[in-house]
């Protein structure tokens, strides 16, 4: 039993950090309707910006303070260069430009910052909790718990800047409707900026912590792939869906690991581990045959 | 001038549903044939048949397969490749496990096996939309992956995984050189190419773009949806499929699972979207365009790199590479978001009337 | 109209770029031309960098001594992104000019050297496989034309198993051994050799999979804490590397206990996990550092010049710098044997590079003649053994840089070659080549 939960808790820690990644597609489409297949990339850009300011000297606080401004730079280049160009354009359209822009970065970061496995060191250590593991022998890395917080202030950062300042209001206003937001004076060119920058500071927080996990790679832009059923089963649209589809893709896909193989093993024999590429996705699929919009996604109903 | 109708009169229906209707495009697109199966044949060299044409050609095969899917049906689907390694795979199996099973029958089965993996994942089709289908598709993408790793009978007990597909024979006939491979990938291709214009054009094609472009109103006016969305997985998996087997069969001639990756599904996407959205000719196109583009690149860039001696290394002109080919997938979807199809449909526009002004 | 101008100019460029790239290049005479389908991009691009990196730097260091006996080295890069159709693009485009005199192609992936077995047969180009691609090709009767030189993945698990074995005083009895692995046929090639080892040495074997691309790896290392192993033997690539010693760290698994496979080994896993790698050991056929007299005498030969291929010279002296200097020495080394026999001083055509590398017999000797003491084993090639050699070296990260723990560990011939004999018999039955008959070769 203690075994159950030394995994249930690793997955939901695990599910906090798919969650930081889901959270930038879910600004993204929330305000502008892009399906941002760029946001893998961009937390790779995120992340290899921060250690290459680091390895040029800066300190933490700085280094971080100036990739969020290339994050930035990045965001209003794109919106200024192809979304503005695409305003109109099929949902799909704008979704393969995204792949184009991913391309475009996955070449860009490497050339910019040389293309060598970075170690990034933000000063925590991963390593099992001391009295944890003493008294329940159950290993909680220190590390995790950390991402974990980091993660909820950020949530908690996000909605109170969506609920109560200026932009704020603006933004949610564009996301219910482009048209009606431009039409009673909101900037959208500037909104859209404004939430790609936002995007690429929540991709720098992402890059950091899975960069300083795994180390600074190409690699971070599979982190994409992770974040796309919590997305799914979360709804592309809601910020407190990320979180909670996170949760529940990171501890069941986790708990699928540890306890499916075994069985597949009885029935057909052989090895059947490494399920974790498909199992969150047919878990999302399964989830959206009976809720097709997403846990908190919005409902859509057609009209002939 | 060159490209006008005037004068062309039917007098049959059967004259005037043809798939082309205008004279100038069955010329067009005989002397297109001619020169695949005769010219082609005599001037192209071995780097041509192996490293362009035949892969030009299955690429468009599988293009042409999501197009029936993505362009006309409007079901998005991010896991052709997974479709593509079910034909190979299935390919593989029927010829290696049955004895004497002509190759062209065991490409129908392979087309036919994916056919049905396609319509199973297709169910979900009939409850998802959009982007939520998209991912929803990945889920067939990592599982069969997934599945051709794990079962060792599907490789015939091949330690690693991977398959490596015996010799071609088609009616006694040994399919070895290059330029033999390149035709009996034209002759598959060129027939399933026909199948799909004609299919389009048909009560089914029209049921695809009503469910398309609305599917409650498709409903509405009587269309099953649960057939016809089925139906278009079905036929864009058998499209898939039999890409894939000649893509194990007569190109790469050994493969493996991981070989056909989310980054093969995203390519045939590419496809689809820069040639053209719902046409038959833009997966043609756009086939050629994404596969030749990066080839270009790699030729052009360091010879540029050399001319205007510019401080490159290997590796920077490698990330360039990426970065302009990022940037001219951007470029086209900001230019023409219609696709190939849709210049080349300008094109003949202006032809009507070039070189006169009015 | 502009547009249409501009697509027609493009698609004109395209196909004049490539027309050119099909016609023979005029070359001089004597040169013998390496095709480097090589990647410097993508999710493995770092360790394709420092290991073509070492490639080129050899080449170039053996044109700055004069070549090989005279014959200069010509050589042209494609990138393949470690994608198989791109890598067989490339083979395609670069095979019209080496089929004059080729250096053997080094393509450092297992999937596109699968997808090449085939083709560079029936094109009669030298394939070399240097610790990776279809290992059953060590029987040289079915593949001639195919070298999975220096040694292989099962040998090398066996070479593992013999050096845990020796630390455990001789006997693994009772002794419970993870395997993890990439789960791709890179990963699943040892594990019928680490099978016929467990029935031998009596240990217990529990295989556990990652499936790629492996960045998160929570599951299988509570997996790992719960079976309580004595030792991990890990085959990963890539990001799996330093995921996996990371997490081993999380989960209070002592490093000195893991031992990652030669793709597991080199700077790029273990810089990236910090302290955690500390005392995480891996197999490997060259050794790191410029200690090696050949190293430094590039370092000042080639990049003294301003040739060096590395923009990062930080870079020279790794692991995988080193193996990209060793793949060159034993490909230079193999004309060499060539020309002893069929003429110095001559561009080698295809059949007699593929005689070089079936004869080759690279002594401690003449490594120290070449000032490469100790960088790579002894290698000595037949008709019957590919490989050559079979030996590994084991070393272990001392938070900063390799060191070798042993000298070079040979694994269990006997039992593993048989294996290969088997896939080999298997794979020529399914394709129905004849196999040569290796007593008529010399």
């Amino acid at each position: 039993m203690q075994f159950f939960f030394e995994v249930l808790i690793g997955g939901l820690l695990s599910g906090i950090m798919y969650s930081l990644v889901a959270l930038g597609f879910v600004l993204i489409y929330k305000a502008s309707g892009v399906f941002n297949f760029a946001q893998g990339a961009m937390v790779y850009f995120a992340a290899l910006s921060l250690v290459g300011c680091l390895e040029k000297g800066a300190p933490l606080w700085l280094a971080f303070i100036l990739a969020f401004v290339i994050m930035t730079l990045l965001g209003i280049a794109t919106e200024k260069f192809v979304l503005r160009k695409m305003v109109n354009q099929s949902p799909i359209a704008l979704f393969m430009a995204t792949i184009g822009l991913a391309f475009f970065i996955e070449g860009l970061a490497p050339m910019l910052w040389g293309n060598q496995v970075w170690p990034l060191d933000i000063g925590l250590v991963d390593e099992p909790i001391g009295w944890i593991l003493d008294r329940y022998n159950i290993v909680v890395s220190s590390f995790d718990l950390t991402a974990a917080g980091l993660a909820m202030a950020l949530v908690a950062g996000l909605a109170l800047f969506f609920q109560y300042t200026r932009v704020g209001r603006a933004l949610r206003a564009v996301a219910d409707d482009h048209q009606a937001a431009l039409s009673i004076g909101i900037p959208l060119q500037h909104i859209w900026a404004l939430v790609w920058a936002v995007a690429g500071f929540v991709a720098l927080v992402a890059g950091m912590l899975w960069g300083s996990r795994n180390g600074v790679q190409y690699a971070l832009t599979f982190t994409a792939l992770k974040a796309l059923p919590v997305l799914i089963l979360g709804g592309f649209t809601s910020v407190p869906g990320a979180i909670v589809g996170g949760l529940i893709i990171g501890a069941s896909e986790k708990l699928a690991e540890i306890y499916i193989p075994p069985v597949l093993t009885d029935i057909f024999g052989g090895n059947f581990g490494g399920i974790e590429n498909w199992f969150p996705y047919v878990l999302a699929l399964l989830f959206l045959l009976v809720r097709p919009e997403g846990l908190f996604g919005e409902r859509h109903i057609d009209r002939v | 001038m060159f490209y006008r109708e005037t004068g062309q009169f039917k007098t049959s229906y059967a004259a005037d549903q043809q798939i082309f209707p205008i004279r100038q495009d069955r010329i067009g697109i005989m002397l297109l044939l001619v020169v695949a199966f005769v010219v082609v044949p005599l001037v192209a060299s071995n780097y041509w048949f192996n490293a362009i044409l035949i892969p030009f050609l299955i690429f468009s095969l599988a293009a042409l397969g999501l197009n029936i899917l993505t362009g006309y049906a409007g079901q998005l689907s991010l896991g052709s490749a997974a479709f593509m390694a079910v034909g190979a795979y299935a390919a593989y199996n029927f010829q290696v496990r049955v004895e004497g099973m002509p190759i062209l029958a065991s490409f129908v089965l392979a087309g036919l096996t994916a056919a049905g993996v396609g319509i199973l994942f297709g169910l979900p089709s009939l409850r998802i939309k959009g982007f939520y289908l998209a991912v929803a598709t990945l889920a067939a993408q990592f599982f069969i992956v997934w599945c051709l790793t794990k079962f060792p009978y599907l490789s015939n007990n091949s330690s690693s995984g991977v398959i490596s597909v015996p010799g071609i024979e088609v009616f006694g006939m040994k399919f070895d050189a290059p330029q033999e491979r390149y035709l009996l990938v034209l002759a598959i291709v060129a027939l399933l190419a026909l199948a799909a214009k004609n299919m389009v054009r048909s009560t089914t094609g029209r049921a695809w773009m009503a469910v398309r472009d609305m599917d409650v109103a498709a409903e509405v006016i009587g269309i099953r949806l649960m057939c016809t969305k089925l139906l278009a997985f079905a036929v864009s998996s058998f499209y898939c499929g039999v890409a894939g087997a000649l893509y194990a069969f007569c190109y790469l001639g050994s493969v493996e699972p991981d070989g056909f990756s989310l980054d093969l599904s995203f390519k045939i996407l590419f496809m689809i979207i820069v040639g053209g959205v719902g046409s038959v000719l833009g997966s043609f196109l756009g086939a050629a365009f994404i596969l030749l583009l990066p080839i270009f690149l790699d030729i052009f860039l360091p010879w540029l790199s050399g001319v205007l001696q510019l401080p490159f290394d290997g590796a920077t002109v490698s990330h360039i590479q990426l970065m302009v080919f990022g940037a001219l997938i951007m470029f086209f979807l900001i230019v023409e978001p219609h696709g190939l199809a849709r210049l080349w449909q300008i094109g003949k526009e202006k032809l009507r009337l070039w070189p006169f002004p009015h | 109209m502009f547009k249409r101008i501009k697509q027609v100019a493009i698609a004109a460029s395209i196909a004049a770029a490539c027309l050119a790239a099909t016609l023979p290049a005029a070359r001089a005479a004597e040169e013998q031309f390496f095709m480097l389908p090589d990647y410097r991009v993508g999710p493995y691009g770092a360790n394709g960098q420092s290991f073509y990196g070492g490639f080129i730097d050899y080449l170039n260091y053996v044109n700055m001594k004069g070549g090989i006996d005279g014959v200069q080295i010509a050589w042209e890069e494609c990138e393949t992104e470690y994608n198989n159709a791109k890598g067989v693009e490339c083979y395609e485009r670069l095979k019209s000019k080496a089929q004059k005199a080729p250096g053997p192609i080094h393509t450092m992936s297992t999937g596109i050297s699968y997808a090449l077995v085939d083709k560079s047969a029936a094109d009669k180009l030298p394939l070399a496989m240097m610790g990776y691609g279809l290992t059953s090709a060590v029987d040289g009767s079915v593949f001639p034309w195919s070298f999975p030189l220096v040694t292989t993945y099962q040998m090398q698990a066996s070479a593992i198993i013999k050096f845990l074995k020796d630390k455990n005083g001789g006997s693994l009895a009772g002794k419970k051994i993870v395997f993890l692995y990439h789960d791709s046929a890179y990963g699943k090639e040892p594990i019928l050799a680490l099978e016929a080892e467990a029935r031998l040495n009596k240990y217990t074997l529990v295989q556990i999979p990652v499936a790629h691309p492996g960045n998160e790896q929570g599951a299988q290392w509570q997996r790992i804490r719960q079976e309580q192993p004595d030792y991990v033997i890990m085959w990963g690539w890539g990001v799996m590397n330093m995921t996996a010693i990371k997490t081993a760290q999380k989960m209070g698994f002592p490093r000195e206990k893991m031992i990652g496979s030669w793709w597991a080994g080199s700077e790029e896993d273990t810089v990236p996990a910090g302290d955690a790698a500390k005392g995480y050991m891996s197999a490997t056929w060259n050794v790191a550092g410029k200690g090696v007299p050949l190293i430094a005498d590039i370092e000042k030969t080639v990049y003294g010049a301003g040739k060096g291929n590395l923009k990062d010279t930080s870079k020279l002296g790794t692991i995988l710098y080193n193996r990209g200097v060793s793949a060159a020495v034993l490909s230079v080394e193999a004309i060499r044997t060539a020309q002893a026999k069929y003429g110095k001083g001559k561009a080698m055509g295809p059949e007699q590079v593929r005689w070089g590398l079936e004869n080759l017999n690279l002594t401690d000797a003449r490594l120290k003649a070449l000032g490469a003491t100790g960088l790579l084993p002894e290698v000595k090639t037949s008709c019957d053994n590919h490989e050559g050699s079979g030996k590994v070296k084991m070393q272990q990260w001392d938070g900063t840089k390799w060191v070798p723990l042993t000298d070079w560990i040979e694994g269990n011939k006997q039992l593993i070659h048989p294996l290969f004999k088997a896939d080999a018999a298997k794979y020529a039955k399914e394709k129905g080549i004849t196999p040569r008959d290796c007593s008529k070769e010399k």
